[in-house]
């Protein structure tokens, strides 16, 4: 018997060392007649809503893109890898891309903490990789090889939602409701807070809230008890619904505004009335009547059946982006593309026009929307 | 296992895996990779082999002391990682050691209060644990909390790796097939007529979480370095049921199977990518065919889950009889 | 003072619901002595089938009625009852002579099957669940908030658990689940039909989590099919705390989970609301683990 397992050890062994002994792929390699282009996205799991939404997104782009000939007469193949939600797995799907699939550039992720676990990955194999929403700053802190087309937290809590709140609302005093489990509301909490108390305002309550909860009356009573002008909440739109249903409920009638987590038509399906009267900040207005808008609405809708949230808008646009910087690259050698994205100025993206600043993050305005009658009505851009 | 034996083995596959790992730049990334999960998952299973399968504890929280240890050996690195080369193993092996004594210390938290409990209680008591360490966590800003941990240095190799998935395989066969070790087997067998032949069975339960608990701490520890961020939610209650599922699929109790099934298991999900993967299969036109599987993988594991419990419960590799042969 | 009684309501309205997912788990474990880990999912397969119900109901009622409402809530319970029976057939039945810690983990794949067929199967992303019942506003004094829906989840757990109370004790059939959860084979030898029994008994418990499933969903309509664990969980926690096995210990413990988790999340700090319902277990578990309204259990040797 100890022998026999042995053996089987052995075998095993032996085998996963074969198997890994390739040379490790040199990334931008133009043999073959299509270019690999690697993605990672959270397919399933609990958050496969914002990746399969992203996702959607970006498949599309490619799909257009490949329709109308592709990129320097090869086509794109899209390689997409599912990380379940999961941490730990970014980190060896992204492996698996640059090693195993020797892509020559990767697109991902939606939440930050899975792009953070992914990006020395790129940043070490050369592999360029753009992050289609992912919104805490030390995503592209990580190195030169690391993009995103969305803006930043920083610039959404600190400048654009504060400046909403004491500008525009008038609010002095404004309660905290974030969502602890997740980096992107707990992120976007603190530059808001930052922004807002150096505007002279002040926090006067802060509650938080896990993602998956559905209650939250206790507290909402606890909110409304501190009487604030206005209440921040800075969670996704799975939440929020309910959290503005609950609100009124309660007789908490002050205005609620968040970010661009809350973007999503589920949102106005949940909350319905309750949201009327309330604000957030976004990447695009569904409003927007321009033709490319409408164009990436309508073929969105044609492909998959649902409108497009603003997750699928930034994946498309990454895709985008990444095939205009090979284009312009005349390869797919790292280096150049890499340049070549960070070189990026004034692209029509369905989110708005993205240049890529000097720290590789898209310097964009943001949208502030209000919500009426169920329907989401523009109210102002705000420009970094 | 000969246990006079034993030490050659693992001396001698220390040894091979320090040469091993000194060509480790001929593998490709991803496949190194995976070599390092299946060490790591190799230590945690064993661990969680001597709580559940040697003395009979069901713990359902192991990936909370790997979290302990991951996070306290990170922040050790990142502190004091900026050294020559030559001190670089030293500090890693002390922070190793640190995040395994500080798993030990949650596992004595973890096993005295749950001394009473047995079987189903006991089971949910170790998640809910399990998931009082996640939100700990989520909520200590100092190690990023939900925003997570970056680790600056990537030391993991195949001979840390392996190497000490040996040690840990030999501590703990050598432990439980000692005359000390015959009272787990008592424990888990019959806890009343332990107690009734005069073993301390408080003792024993203690001991097997904190042992138990130490070698997930340490796994944490070389997790923390291979993976090189951190965030609690990747420590929550599917993690502990994977290596729950490792421990069973092996046989509870039985060494050699729990390792088999944990290279198994670790390569389970990577096998079934790779099956999705295919470009084209013969006789059929469409691209990728075999993709549904990357879509519905959770799905075939649950059911896999269900029908090796339905089918064959004692494990998969369970070959010759074992101590624990009345289950 | 008007801050604390609003708590008081909300954690009675949020508690009420744990109470009615934790009398299903209560009684299974009470007759079979078995954690039925997939139990929180059935209640989210209930709210599902509401969902897809609702829309063809509403072709015969018009919604939202109350006899609308109830329909759907009827026609839902049916559905997750025969669904129920079906995993026992095929899950848990053929595991009725193996070791606990197999039919455990049995229970353990069957939920996630079940979450994550869900999730292939309903899609990933929370859906919006239709209003079936109208809604009154009840209390709107001194600033106080409470609607018709809450009171309507409390009214039916006090009204199940007579329900259930009156079916285990005044009829055959509870009598027969009694004898099983006493000694099954002691009762098979009286001639009682413990195939039957069990199936029963898991018919009545999945219906019960359907119920739950419906009333969650009116309450907080977004679903989602992961929205099962957490509930399911803290139901879990409340069962024990009341007792395991005791129904008017079950809904006790879903009340006082609910307030204490409201009381701390809005006075103490929100931050470790999860984490609550864990503590409470754990605290129980040490001090007195036979629960509040439950007997001590002497370990025959």
């Amino acid at each position: 018997m100890k022998i026999r397992h042995g053996q089987f050890l052995l075998v095993a062994a032996a085998a996963i060392w074969l198997a890994g002994c390739k040379p490790a792929s040199d990334s931008g390699a133009t043999g073959g007649d299509t270019i690999k282009v690697g993605e990672f996205a959270s397919l399933t799991g609990s958050e496969a809503s914002f990746g399969q939404s992203s996702h959607k997104g970006t498949q599309l782009a490619i799909d257009e893109i490949n329709a109308a000939g592709g990129v320097l007469g090869k086509k794109i193949q899209l390689i997409t890898e599912d990380n379940q939600s999961q941490a730990g797995q970014s980190a060896t799907v992204v492996r698996k891309l640059i090693s195993s699939d020797g892509v020559v550039a990767m697109l991902g992720e939606v939440a930050s903490s899975r792009s953070l676990e992914a990006a020395p990955i790129c940043q070490q194999s050369k592999i360029p990789m753009i992050s289609p929403s992912s919104t805490n700053p030390k995503v592209t802190q990580v190195g030169d090889y690391i993009f995103r087309v969305c803006f930043l937290d920083s610039f959404q809590g600190g400048k654009v939602l504060s400046g909403f709140a004491h500008d525009t609302l008038k609010a002095k005093n404004v309660a905290v409701l974030k969502d602890v489990k997740s980096d992107y509301s707990v992120g976007l909490a603190k530059f808001f807070t930052e922004g807002f108390t150096a505007s002279g305002g002040k926090v006067i309550a802060e509650q938080n809230y896990s993602s998956g909860d559905k209650d939250f009356s206790a507290q909402l009573t606890a909110i409304k008890a501190a009487n604030p002008d206005a209440v921040f909440v800075p969670g996704y739109y799975t939440e929020v619904g309910l959290i503005a249903l609950q609100a009124r409920q309660l007789g908490l009638n002050v205005p609620l505004f968040g970010g661009d987590g809350w973007e999503s038509p589920v949102l106005v399906s949940i909350g319905g009335q309750a949201l009327d009267g309330d604000y957030f900040s976004t990447h695009f207005s569904p409003d927007d009547t321009s033709t490319n808008v409408q164009n990436f609405v309508k073929h969105f809708k044609d492909k998959y059946g649902e409108t497009p949230d603003s997750m699928a808008a930034l994946g498309y646009d990454s895709a985008l982006i990444l095939a205009d910087a090979i284009k312009r690259a005349g390869g797919t050698d790292g280096q150049k593309v890499r340049d070549a994205i960070a070189a990026t100025k004034n692209f029509q993206g369905i989110s708005g026009v993205i240049t890529i600043d000097e720290n590789r993050n898209a310097s964009k305005p943001a949208v502030v929307v209000t919500i009426k009658d169920s329907k989401i009505k523009f109210v102002e851009t705000i420009a970094p | 296992m000969n246990i006079r034996h034993a030490k050659t083995v693992l001396l001698g596959v220390l040894a091979v895996f320090l040469v091993l790992s000194l060509f480790a730049s001929r593998i490709n990334g991803y496949w190194l990779n995976n070599l390092y999960d299946i060490g790591i998952g190799i230590i945690m299973a064993v661990s969680l082999n001597l709580i559940n399968g040697y003395t009979g504890q069901f713990s359902l929280g192991h990936a909370g002391f790997m979290a302990v240890g991951a996070y306290t050996a990170a922040v050790i690195t990142n502190q004091f990682g900026e050294l020559n080369v030559f001190a670089e193993s030293g500090v890693f092996a002390v922070a190793l050691f640190a995040g395994g004594l500080a798993a030990a210390l949650a596992g004595l938290l973890v096993g005295v209060p749950t001394l009473r409990l047995r079987g189903d209680y006991l089971a949910i008591v170790t998640l809910g644990f399990g998931e009082i360490i996640r939100v700990i966590l989520q909520n200590m800003d100092v190690v990023g909390g939900a925003r997570g941990l970056s680790v600056m240095h990537g030391w993991t190799n195949l001979f840390w790796a392996f190497g000490l998935a040996a040690v840990t395989v030999y501590v703990i066969a050598s432990l439980v097939n000692s005359t000390y070790g015959r009272g787990f087997i008592a424990v888990h067998d019959d806890e009343v007529a332990a107690e009734a032949m005069g073993i301390n069975t408080t003792k024993y339960k203690v001991t097997a979480f904190v042992v138990g608990a130490f070698f997930a701490g340490v796994a944490g520890g070389l997790y923390a370095h291979s993976k090189q961020f951190l965030t609690p939610s990747g420590f929550g209650f599917m993690q502990s049921i994977t290596f729950v599922v490792m421990v069973i699929l092996g046989g509870m109790g039985n060494t050699i199977g729990v390792i088999l099934a944990a290279i198994l298991l670790t390569l389970l999900p990577e096998g079934l990518r790779l099956v999705s993967g295919i470009e084209h299969l013969p006789g059929i036109a469409a691209e990728r065919p075999l993709n549904w599987i990357g879509e519905t993988r959770m799905i075939i594991y649950s059911l896999l889950l269900i029908v090796l419990m339905l089918t064959r419960p004692q494990g998969l590799f369970r070959l010759k009889k074992s101590p624990l042969a009345k289950h | 003072m008007t801050e604390f009684l609003q708590q008081i309501i909300n954690g009675l309205a949020f508690g009420s619901i744990l109470a009615l997912i934790a009398l299903g788990y209560t009684m299974v474990y009470g007759i079979l002595r078995f954690i039925n880990f997939a139990h929180g999912d059935v209640f989210m397969l209930g709210a599902f089938a509401g969902f897809y119900l609702a829309p063809k109901i509403a072709t015969l009622i018009p919604l939202p009625s109350i006899l609308g409402g109830l329909a759907v809530l009827v026609a839902s319970m049916v559905i997750c009852a025969a669904l129920g029976v079906l995993i026992e057939r095929l899950a848990y039945r053929p595991l009725r002579r193996s070791p606990k810690l197999t039919v455990l983990i049995t229970a353990i794949g069957v939920s996630l099957f079940l979450e994550y067929t869900g999730q292939f199967v309903f899609g990933a992303a929370p859906k919006k669940f239709p209003q079936i019942l109208p809604v009154y506003p009840i209390a709107k004094i001194g600033g106080l908030s409470l609607n018709s829906n809450q009171v309507i989840v409390l009214g039916t757990t006090l009204l199940l658990l007579f329900v259930l109370r009156f079916i285990v004790l005044k009829t055959k059939m509870g009598m027969a689940m009694r004898a099983v959860s006493f000694n099954p084979e002691a009762a098979a030898l009286m001639g009682v039909n413990t195939d039957i029994v069990i199936s029963f008994t898991f018919a009545l418990g999945s219906a019960l989590a359907a119920a739950a499933g419906i009333l969650w969903a009116v309450n907080y309509p977004a679903i989602d099919p992961l929205m099962g664990i957490l509930p399911g969980l803290k139901a879990f926690v409340a069962a024990v705390l009341g007792g395991i096995g005791n129904l008017p210990g079950a809904a006790l413990g879903g009340i006082i989970i609910g307030v204490i988790e409201t009381l701390v999340s809005g006075y103490v700090s929100s931050t470790y609301r999860d984490a609550i319902a864990f503590a409470v277990l754990i605290l129980i578990l040490l001090i007195r683990p036979s629960g509040l309204l439950g007997k001590k259990e002497v370990e025959k040797v």
